[in-house]
């Protein structure tokens, strides 16, 4: 047996040494440099908390988690909703329930940043031509470039694109229910929204609750449909905190004070993770 | 009870998937039409097929050398996942009653907290001090990251193997090391297809890590390629609609062939 521990132990070193090389060190690298004033190259030396108290008196740091606040809340939402519905409709009596089910599965495989770039041309012409034909005036200009709506135009790419993945976790949920539990109910004289109340939600409360979290935490760290569909703009309008991270951090010199905000954000993520698992399991034991 | 066909519902589903389905359809015909034509309905079928957008296309983006790229850094990101990744899992998961493999489990687990953008910054220093800002760099970043997912999903798995199989083996005669590759690793086929699945999907189609990486531009990937050239699209979109779609393509060939595979392999991850 102490020979096989021995094997053990050097299966799994050298991926540990590895991993903590290239995840853990960088981590605790970030936490140094936000200590710091390092502009991303030359000399640099420690400010102490300089980083921390400025990152609370920035408006664009502020605009940027208000912003992917927003956003991320929207999107869970929508998403969840959406991929339920879809999700009891290809778990009821339909025809052709494989075919429908690969098709709103394909959004999934598909790389974000180009299906962005899709919706961006589909915004920037598509949409205002055929508004314009139809007489409807107020989608005629691009809505990407007005910084009050070109939010919505990202939620609408972020949704058409998460769905996919959602409602196939649902309809995995939904088949663990037994059919007979319904026939009861309704035996029973239960209407559909009594039964959906009383036996579907509650049943698949795991579920929506990994939903929900995974979700909001991809939300949070969404970059690939900005960079594809605004690129932040317009102005700052729609500028996500990994966006500035990155073009604070890699075009701005602003490495060490975006180091900073890399930790607080990942703090937040991390509440914002636990928060949502905590109040949704606690749901999930009151059914 | 063998209800009827909901037949309302079944519509209702099929303009739902519409939804769909038009984002595709709009880049099918796009890429394959000129702009004239786009000038006399957006929506209609080519008068005939451009094959000539394809081809400039392909020569302005480099796609062939891209498409090149990107399958490489898939398939042996891929390929060496399976094989690392399942071996640490199994080392971790037989010893979960050690207390230095059960630390390691939470190690790996916890680190799936830590979003991509908070190590971003220092990552890319530390791989072009070194020199791993190209493509093997690339692959093997996709290896060490992929480990804290896979451990999870792996050992899940692993721990419901009854012990009594390696036991056999080992009364054979068999060393640990043997008995991974001979009797537990055919035994993970279902799981290295989940694996096998999110991460080809994850590989093949990030941006944002081969953005900050690869600092190179013979070694970048089919996304990035679209991001870069995104500039020269602008007053043609007939071309971008064309990259876009060569772009997509592989996958979707992909997804036709081995569509119910690759649904219950993402199910089987996610639920987990």
């Amino acid at each position: 047996m102490r020979k096989s521990s021995k094997v053990f132990y050097w299966m799994a070193l050298p991926a540990v040494c590895l991993f903590f090389i290239f995840h853990t060190i960088p981590v605790i690298q970030g936490i140094i440099y936000s200590f710091t004033n390092y502009k991303g190259y030359g000399d640099y030396e420690f400010v102490g908390l300089k980083n921390y108290v400025n990152l609370f008196q920035d408006d664009r740091v502020f605009a940027s988690y208000g912003f992917t606040f927003k956003f991320a809340i929207i999107a869970t939402i929508l998403v969840n909703v959406i991929s339920l519905m879809i999700a009891m409709g290809l778990n009821a009596k339909i025809k052709f329930r494989n075919t429908l089910r690969g098709i709103f599965f394909i959004p999934n495989i598909l790389s974000i940043l180009i299906v962005g770039y899709i919706f961006n041309y589909i915004f920037a012409f598509f949409v205002p031509q055929i508004a314009e034909k139809a007489g409807v005036n107020s989608l005629t200009e691009n809505i990407l470039g007005n910084p009050d709506l070109a939010w919505i135009g990202i939620v609408i790419v972020a949704v058409w694109q998460a769905v996919a993945f959602n409602t196939i976790l649902y309809l995995a949920g939904l088949q663990t229910i037994p059919a007979d539990l319904y026939e009861a109910a309704s035996l029973d004289g239960a209407g559909k929204w009594h039964s959906f109340c009383h036996i579907t939600f509650p049943l698949i409360a795991s579920f929506f609750t990994i939903n929900m979290v995974l979700a909001m935490k991809n939300f949070l760290m969404v970059f690939d449909h900005i960079i594809a569909l605004t690129g932040g703009g317009p102005g700052q309008a729609t500028e996500a905190i990994s966006i500035l991270i990155y073009k604070g951090g890699f075009q701005g010199g602003e490495f060490a004070y975006q180091s900073a905000n890399s930790v607080i954000y990942f703090a937040i993520i991390v509440i914002v993770s636990v928060f949502q698992i905590k109040v949704l399991q606690k749901r999930e034991v009151n059914m | 009870m063998s209800r009827k066909v909901n037949w309302p519902l079944t519509i209702l589903l099929i303009i739902c998937s519409l939804f769909i389905l038009f984002p595709l359809y709009l880049t099918v015909v796009t890429a394959f039409k000129t702009p004239e034509e786009m000038g006399q309905s957006l929506l209609a079928l080519p008068d005939r097929f451009h094959w000539q957008n394809f081809k400039e296309a392909a020569r302005l983006t480099n796609f062939f050398h891209a498409f090149r790229n990107s399958a490489l850094v898939t398939v042996f990101t891929v390929a060496f996942t399976l094989l690392t990744n399942s071996m640490v899992a199994y080392a971790i998961a037989r010893n979960m009653h050690r207390k230095f493999f059960k630390t390691l489990y939470y190690y790996f687990v916890s680190a799936m907290f830590v979003p991509f953008p908070i190590i971003m910054l220092p990552v890319v220093k530390e791989t072009s001090l070194l020199g791993l800002n190209n493509m093997p760099g690339l692959i093997f970043l996709y290896i060490v990251y992929g480990l804290a997912f896979n451990i999870f999903i792996y050992v899940g798995y692993i721990r419901s193997i009854p012990y009594s199989l390696e036991e056999a083996a080992h009364v054979d005669g068999a060393g640990t090391w043997k008995v991974f590759w001979k009797v537990i690793f055919p035994l993970l086929a279902p799981i290295n297809a989940t694996v096998g699945i999110l991460t080809c999907l994850w590989a093949w189609n990030d941006f944002l890590l081969p953005l900050v990486i690869l600092n190179n531009r013979d070694a970048m990937t089919l996304p990035l390629v679209q991001y870069v050239f995104q500039s020269q699209f602008t007053t043609n979109y007939n071309l971008a609609f064309a990259s876009y779609l060569m772009a997509l393509s592989p996958m979707i060939i992909v997804y036709l062939f081995a569509q119910k595979w690759i649904i219950s392999g993402v199910t089987r991850g996610a639920v987990k």
